[in-house]
């Protein structure tokens, strides 16, 4: 009786736990700093974590259709580098090189999800092949400079990044929006569904008659549609980027998506649980530094985090704690 | 028949193929557009870039045993890194310091106990939670990466001893440590997973788990075993790198998995298990590193090598399935 009653608790922890631990921790963090929770913090909070996710956003669909996407790191860099430079080409302009920015960077999407959509290509060494690409095609643009904005004030280019409207910053407000439309787009459309099957049986899929390689492209079509934004938004924060502004985000965004809950085997996670996953490591990194402590301890809170999350949503499935590898 | 020998040898050999390929290339073109004084295929050239491979090479070997066996560890950049400033700092620990030259023997060991310490982490959640092994080390390439800051924040950790550095450079038919250290280990390595017990199961748990506990073989030792190894290796291509340069910072190391990963997918190891050599993995090592080289001899812009690799990484694994059809392995997690 015990026991089903802790399988109860467990059950409901493992669906909502991220849920459950995201509310303790704020309440536990504001009792101690209230600080923590004013409006001004929050905001801060969500505008650092803008960029991070998202592009948690995007992976997330390529993660359900059941693949992963380690590019996204480099794809930040190349687009925003790319309309750095468009944007002080003579007769470019912002106008003009935010859609040129964003054909290309979902041009580079559209590769990857050839390769790994219609000719069936691992997805995880595809995109490791084509972070290291990308990364060169950089370089090879920029030729290994920093780019940078000359005139900032004469552009209203910085509108994406620094800007506010009605009191939230546009970080925030893109964020919010594009996180709602993917949300009805995953949850309510014939499409989202499509993406489910695809990675929660893509065998079953294709004989239910869905075109998995189509939507396995799409899935990346959103995951570079997402880097581009993120990409701008990096861009228009400070005005300039290094050829490296997205080295090494490809994990922590795969780090926010499994800390959402998704499965790496597919098929299983929602456009909310990833943006509380985001916003968990928003705001240990933020509560970390109310506290006095180095940026990086936030590093190893959430290798912590990430198992214990996920060893809690495993070990309910199967009702043991310990695993049964002999 | 002789179809299928002809497949075998392609496969095996492609990586052997392509470095030939490489060389000639490299060489013609070089002298073509004479755009260097010396040859490509020079002695010296080639021996140095035996020692410029090791730091991935040491690492990639460890990969291939992990990646053979089934798993994966994306955590190895850090660990490489904790360890290298581990052996620097516990050189100028008290107990140490007395010792004079004395102290380096101790440095090292300190250093490749780190190493298996971490490994040993690692494999320990691996098999006592049944974690995927790409989400214990992720999460444990965050981690560690972390400790890295914690033990001397974002400065960098500094010292050279002379005697270290000596040790480093010391060499061979002009082989230097690290580039005898990386072969040693391949060969050592190569041995363990061709010619011993273990080596044998990690291929067979590796090819198919469920047949592996059903023929009674117990997966969670090997699986730590194979895991401390790579914290090993990690840590050992640290104090061969280290030694030399005495001086660490705290990024040093990211992306090393991702490299070591390349390596050992180009050397023919399947990402789902049960295949792959240490010898092609050395090809793979090798390929990268003349790659690198050769771009750099031509005179192509240093940032072409990064586009190069990643394209043929793609074109192995296309060709890999044209070759290989009916093994369509997908990646197992």
């Amino acid at each position: 009786m015990a026991e089903t009653n802790l399988k109860a608790l467990g059950g409901l922890l493992a669906r909502q736990g991220i849920l459950v631990a995201f509310v303790v921790f704020m309440i536990a963090f504001a009792l101690w700093n209230p600080r923590f929770i004013e409006i001004d913090n929050v905001f801060s909070v969500i505008r650092s974590s803008a960029i991070l996710g998202v592009m948690a956003l995007g992976v997330t669909f390529v993660v359900i259709g059941g693949n992963l996407d380690l590019s996204v790191g480099s794809l930040l860099s190349f687009s925003a580098i790319v309309v750095l430079d468009l944007h002080e080409t003579p007769g470019f302009g912002p106008a003009l090189a935010i859609p040129a920015m964003y054909a290309m960077t979902m041009g580079i999407g559209a590769v990857i999800g050839f390769l790994v959509g219609y000719l069936k290509l691992n997805s995880l060494i595809v995109t490791l092949g084509m972070l290291s690409a990308i990364h060169g095609l950089t370089l090879t643009w920029s030729g290994g400079q920093n780019m940078d904005i000359a005139n900032q004030q004469e552009t209203w280019f910085g509108i994406f990044g620094r800007g506010t409207a009605l009191g939230i910053p546009i970080p925030v407000l893109m964020f919010g929006l594009l996180a709602a439309v993917l949300a009805i787009i995953l949850a309510k459309t014939p499409f989202g569904r499509k993406v489910y099957a695809v990675g929660g049986n893509g065998t079953a899929a294709t004989f239910s008659g869905i075109p998995r390689a189509r939507v396995v492209f799409f899935t990346y079509i959103i995951s570079s549609f997402c880097v581009a934004t993120a990409g701008l938004i990096q861009a228009s924060r400070t005005m300039g980027a290094q050829n490296t502004v997205g080295q090494g985000m490809e994990l922590e965004v795969l780090a926010a998506v499994i800390l959402g809950g998704a499965s790496l085997l597919g098929g299983s996670g929602t456009v909310f649980k990833t943006v509380i996953g985001v916003l968990i490591l928003g705001f240990i990194q933020n509560g970390l530094l109310l506290a006095g402590l180095e940026f990086y301890v936030q590093f190893v809170v959430t290798w912590i985090i990430i198992i214990l999350a996920v060893w809690l949503d495993i070990a309910t499935k199967r009702g043991k704690l310990w695993s049964p590898i002999a | 028949m002789q179809r299928e020998t002809l497949k075998n040898l392609l496969k095996n050999g492609a990586i052997w193929g392509f470095i030939v390929l490489e060389l000639v290339f490299f060489q013609v073109v070089g002298s073509v557009l004479s755009l260097s004084e010396t040859a490509f295929i020079d002695p010296d050239n080639m021996l140095l870039l035996l020692k410029q491979s090791a730091p991935i090479g040491i690492i990639a070997v460890g990969m291939t045993v992990i990646m053979i066996n089934g798993n994966i560890d994306l955590s190895v950049g850090a660990t490489y890194a904790l360890a290298g400033i581990v052996m620097l700092d516990s050189m100028t620990w008290p107990i140490f310091v007395g010792l004079g030259d004395w102290a380096i023997p101790f440095a090292w060991l300190m250093a490749l106990l780190t190493g298996c310490a971490l490994g040993l982490i690692n494999g320990l959640i691996v098999w006592k939670t049944g974690v995927d092994a790409f989400i214990v080390t992720l999460g444990a390439m965050l981690g560690f990466r972390g400790l890295v800051f914690m033990y001397n924040g974002q400065q960098p950790t500094y010292h050279l001893n002379w005697t270290m550095v000596d040790i480093a450079e010391w060499g061979v038919f002009g082989l230097q440590t690290s580039a005898l250290v990386f072969i040693g280990v391949s060969l050592l390595v190569w041995l363990m997973m061709t010619r011993t017990v273990h080596g044998r199961n990690a291929y067979a748990i590796g090819n198919n788990r469920e047949a592996a506990v059903n023929a009674g073989i117990r997966v969670g030792p090997h699986i730590l075993i194979n895991f401390v190894l790579i914290g090993f290796l990690a840590a050992l291509s640290a104090v061969a790198f280290y030694s030399g340069s005495g001086s660490v910072n705290p990024n040093d190391g990211m992306l090393f998995e991702l490299w070591a990963i390349t390596a050992v997918v180009l050397g023919g190891t399947k990402l789902a298990g049960g295949a792959g050599s240490i010898v092609g993995t050395f090809g793979g090592v090798i390929a990268i590193q003349l790659l690198r080289k050769g771009l750099g001899h031509i005179g192509a812009q240093t940032e072409t090598v990064n586009l190069v690799i990643g394209l043929i990484l793609i074109a192995v694994l296309l060709l890999d399935k044209q070759l290989n059809r009916q093994g369509q392995q997908e990646l197992k997690l």
